[in-house]
């Protein structure tokens, strides 16, 4: 089984013979397994040199890299080894046809909007105005002629959205408006953390199949990010994401306590981080019976069935119905 | 020109013959393609003249007087095998190169000898032709499910289906 790691403590990262050993500033020296390893998460602030990037390439390891206040900075990708020059040009194809672009926009939408809804309607009592108002905003998407049009009422169902939660967390977690850079409250700071989290997993996922990660249908391609992932995201976003943040805080697994406030920036501190990495890790490998595989899958496999989707989508073989969590 | 794994995977599944042919390659997270590997290196271990490359295209495991030799784990795809290598017999034929073939499948501890007759001759052409419409169509070949899927490594990628709701 492969495994994500998370390196909190400033140090250095090693290659020894065939083995990653991560010494700590005491020169504490541990061994990972690069064998089983995933994703290598990195918060502290490493050293490391290019044979470590050699031996991270061989074992296909991904090494995402967060600054000091916990923004994502990047990531190590290993060489890609499975091109298909065919699916790309198939994917492609389905950006430039503007019918097809929206068809892939409203179907990334429209599974983010089931997943927001199926969040809150779990306290029903509290958020049925907000459910209403979703479902009305949500209706327009089917008539939307313009990939803007369709972030505008992304924008607005999202703002409703994330208003619903003062109505469910039980914690003094106040949301007015979205700021994401910086966050400038505790629940923004949240979102921003559990979101960059949520683009790195489905990077990596991604990564492990033939699909163009700058190739995008919702957000525009764009030459600062992987644009694919933030589309992948969108879904993701409320199933995974957003479930651990209301945990997080209903059980005051997180509190106040948790952040730092610096010169009207808002972060997780250190505790905080290793609390929410503790939950998103356990809720990313809880699994769910398949209806079609007829096996346990977990979270995190479900990003890559949603890559799979896609590419059966751009070789024509299956038309893309995005995931609605059925359980 | 037709390489040995697509002529074999032409027998398994027409579906994994294309998906294959465009680049839509599994990953190697499967322990049974590790495993092939593994016993690929530990049956030959002497023998200098391991794998030749025949024109660029296809890879004979090893090659032993008059015999080519292929080694796999089980006789369960016996089928696709035996025709890989009366494939190959057919290429190195054509070469004038006259051989005979044996696979050895080291669970059972078995050899089988392959020898190609004129009937396989025309399968194997036919195949060929075959192999070319299906890797040049547009998209892949409606998914039906057989028995081998569970075990495929695009059983995943195959079966990444919604449900109705
Ligand atoms: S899973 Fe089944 S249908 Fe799909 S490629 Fe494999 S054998 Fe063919």
């Amino acid at each position: 089984m492969l495994r994500d790691h998370y390196i909190f403590s400033n140090g250095r990262l090693k290659r020894k013979d065939n083995t990653l050993y991560f010494f700590d500033e005491e020169e504490n020296k541990k061994s990972l397994p690069v064998h089983q390893t995933d994703n290598l998460y990195v918060f502290g602030e490493i050293d490391l040199n290019s044979s470590l990037l050699n031996l991270l390439s061989q074992h296909d390891v991904h090494l995402h890299v967060f600054n000091y206040y916990g923004f994502y900075a990047g990531t190590f990708c290993p060489r890609n080894k499975k091109v298909s020059g065919f699916t790309v040009v198939q994917q492609s194809a389905h950006y430039l046809d503007l019918e097809k672009r929206l068809y892939m926009a409203k179907a990334f939408l429209q599974s983010a909007v089931h997943h927001m809804l199926r969040n809150i309607r779990r306290y029903k009592e509290k958020t049925e105005q907000y459910v209403q108002v979703i479902e009305e905003e949500a209706k327009k998407m089917d008539s939307a002629t313009t990939v803007q049009e369709l972030m505008g009422i992304e924008g607005r169902i999202r703002q409703h959205y994330y208003q619903s939660f003062n109505a469910i967390l039980k914690q003094d977690f106040i949301f007015e408006k979205r700021t994401k850079q910086p966050p400038q409250d505790p629940l923004n700071a949240l979102i921003s953390f559990g979101n960059s989290l949520c683009y790195t997993a489905v990077l990596s996922e991604i990564y492990k199949t033939q699909l163009d990660p700058t190739i995008s249908f919702l957000h525009e391609p764009s030459t600062k990010r992987f644009s694919l992932c933030l589309d992948l995201a969108e879904i993701f976003k409320p199933l995974i994401v957003d479930v651990v943040i209301i945990s997080c805080i209903n059980n005051r697994i997180i509190t106040q306590k948790h952040f730092d406030f610096l010169d009207g920036m808002v972060l997780l501190n250190e505790e905080g981080k290793k609390r929410f990495i503790k939950e998103w890790d356990e809720k990313l490998s809880t699994t769910v019976q398949h209806r079609k595989l007829k096996r346990k899958v977990s979270y995190r496999y479900f990003i890559r069935l949603e890559c799979y989707k896609l590419i059966k989508h751009f070789i024509g073989d299956e038309p893309y119905k995005p995931l609605k969590a059925w359980w | 020109m037709v390489s040995g794994v697509q002529m074999q995977y032409y027998k398994v599944c027409k579906r994994k013959l294309w998906l294959f042919s465009k680049g839509i390659a599994m990953e190697d997270e499967h322990e049974r393609v590790i495993e092939g590997k593994i016993l690929h290196e530990r049956a030959y271990p002497r023998l200098e003249d391991r794998e030749i490359l025949v024109d660029d295209a296809f890879k004979l495991d090893a090659l032993d007087g008059e015999y080519i030799r292929e080694v796999k784990l089980s006789s369960k795809m016996s089928e696709a095998d035996r025709f890989q290598m009366l494939y190959y017999l057919y290429e190195l034929k054509k070469r004038g190169v006259q051989k005979k073939g044996l696979i050895s499948y080291t669970k059972e501890r078995k050899t089988e000898e392959i020898e190609l007759t004129e009937k396989d001759e025309v399968a194997i052409e036919k195949a060929i032709k075959e192999i070319y419409a299906i890797v040049h169509s547009a998209s892949p070949p409606k998914l039906k499910k057989l028995p081998y899927c569970t075990k495929c490594a695009y059983y995943e990628f195959c079966f990444a289906l919604e449900g109705d709701d």
